[in-house]
């Protein structure tokens, strides 16, 4: 998934970079509100959980492993906004210090994998969550179905910018169905990994998951009588 | 347990590449980069002289090549596609080994393996003689938001930390005779990830409230260089 040098043209390159740079400016703004002071400890230590997280590979399918993208996860679990500064960050640090994504490709990986795959996912998300029943149990399948969008809607942006600036005279149909059929299947292990986390942190703290917050203020505290 | 100097791909040295500063370092890395993505198809000698400065770089840090070579690893993926391509690209065929391929399926191939293994070798380059502080300070000579440092600075510092905290939360998930890959562990597996997002999320509020203690206004103090 990670994008590297030389796989889209120079123009597409820097056009892409330039969009990411909007976008993580964008989402800066938008993490303050999510964490005010606070956002660069804890956006720094959800990055690390979502690299962490990275390493963990599953089987896809003929031998050969995806991971984790955890866009939607870092969503649900600490907002939006944070969700784009942690994966922009975890990319940066994949690409200068592991080598991991192409510096010219930082960029596009950022608008496709940060930016496409968040906002697709998160409003999916929240799409649902304003249609389910308004309890903690549809909280994970929400984040399911939106992680499920997430990936291929992340390939699907990379079929595009391959159809405008890709260096190989490969038909947009075949890259097409080669991507967002193989990332389907990413996109399904996806989303069962990031249901089951999302369900066990709603299980034992769901003050801490933004995309539950909305129901902590319907739950109000009442006092009963204890029977006899 | 215990972070070590450096990381992973850093490998200490004295040289001039080394002590460069590392604000250059990258300025150098994205030009170069740059350079090697607009380089037009089939002008080989071109590759060729980037090939060259880029080892002459290399000599010049005294890294030893194995420690690139072995590191190269992160490229496979990017060959497995790079076959395949000869064989989904459009365009004139040509026998290859008796096989027919896509001519220029076959050289965009070619282009695609050369640009992206200088990028993998630059930036290995980069990472094998920059120390992550350097590279923080660096980008933040560059302009980067002091946000996006900070946030950076913070995964560094911490990666050690949460990714050994995984491992011997996997290594008990093993010792009970779970297997992480193993789609049928996945709930066990998806329990121990919200764990460790909790114990993550845990640990950036108590190391916030310590900053706050010593006078953190959301800006970091500069340190001085060493």
């Amino acid at each position: 998934m990670h994008v590297p040098d030389g796989f889209l043209d120079a123009p597409t390159s820097i056009a892409t970079g330039v969009v990411a740079v909007a976008g993580v400016a964008v989402a800066l703004r938008g993490a303050r509100k999510e964490l005010d002071d606070r956002t660069a400890p804890l956006a720094g230590l959800v990055a690390t959980f979502v690299f962490a997280a990275q390493m963990i590979n599953f089987p896809v399918a003929g031998g050969t492993s995806g991971h984790l993208l955890g866009g939607v996860l870092a969503a649900v679990l600490a907002g939006p906004w944070t969700a784009v500064l942690c994966i922009s960050v975890v990319l940066l640090v994949q690409s200068l210090l592991m080598a991991d994504g192409g510096v010219t490709a930082l960029g596009t990986n950022i608008t496709l994998m940060g930016l496409v795959g968040v906002a697709a996912g998160w409003l999916v998300f929240k799409g649902l969550v304003a249609v389910l029943p308004r309890t903690r149990a549809s909280v994970p399948p929400a984040a399911a179905l939106a992680a499920l969008v997430s990936v291929p809607a992340a390939a699907l942006a990379f079929t595009v910018l391959f159809a405008i600036g890709g260096t190989a005279p490969v038909e947009t149909g075949t890259v097409l169905t080669a991507m967002v059929a193989w990332h389907v299947v990413i996109g399904i292990g996806e989303a069962v990994i990031t249901a089951l986390v999302v369900g066990a942190v709603v299980a034992s703290r769901p003050d801490l998951v933004h995309g539950a917050r909305h129901l902590s203020s319907a739950e109000h505290l009442e006092i009963r009588k204890a029977v006899a | 347990m215990g972070a070590g100097h450096g990381h992973r791909l850093f490998f200490h040295g004295h040289s001039p590449i080394h002590g460069a500063p590392a604000h250059l370092k990258l300025v150098a890395l994205v030009v170069f980069m740059l350079l090697v993505v607009a380089t037009p198809h089939r002008w080989w000698m071109a590759f060729g002289g980037f090939l060259l400065v880029l080892l002459t770089v290399i000599a010049v840090s005294r890294v030893p090549p194995l420690h690139i070579v072995r590191r190269m690893v992160v490229e496979v993926p990017f060959v497995l596609f790079a076959v395949l391509m000869p064989f989904i690209s459009t365009g004139p065929r040509v026998e290859v080994l008796g096989v027919s391929v896509s001519e220029p399926g076959l050289v965009a191939a070619g282009v695609f393996l050369a640009k992206a293994t200088l990028g993998v070798m630059a930036s290995l380059t980069l990472a094998s003689t920059t120390e992550p502080v350097d590279l923080l300070r660096g980008l933040r000579t560059l302009r980067m938001p002091d946000q996006i440092v900070q946030i950076m600075s913070f995964m560094i510092r911490y990666l050690d930390v949460v990714t050994d905290e995984l491992r011997r939360m996997v290594v008990g998930m093993r010792s009970r005779g779970c297997d992480p890959r193993s789609p049928r562990h996945w709930p066990a597996l998806a329990r121990t990830l919200g764990a460790l997002f909790i114990r993550s999320y845990e640990r950036g509020e108590r190391v916030h409230l310590a900053m706050l203690s010593r006078g953190y206004d959301g800006t970091m103090p500069e340190t001085s260089p060493r």
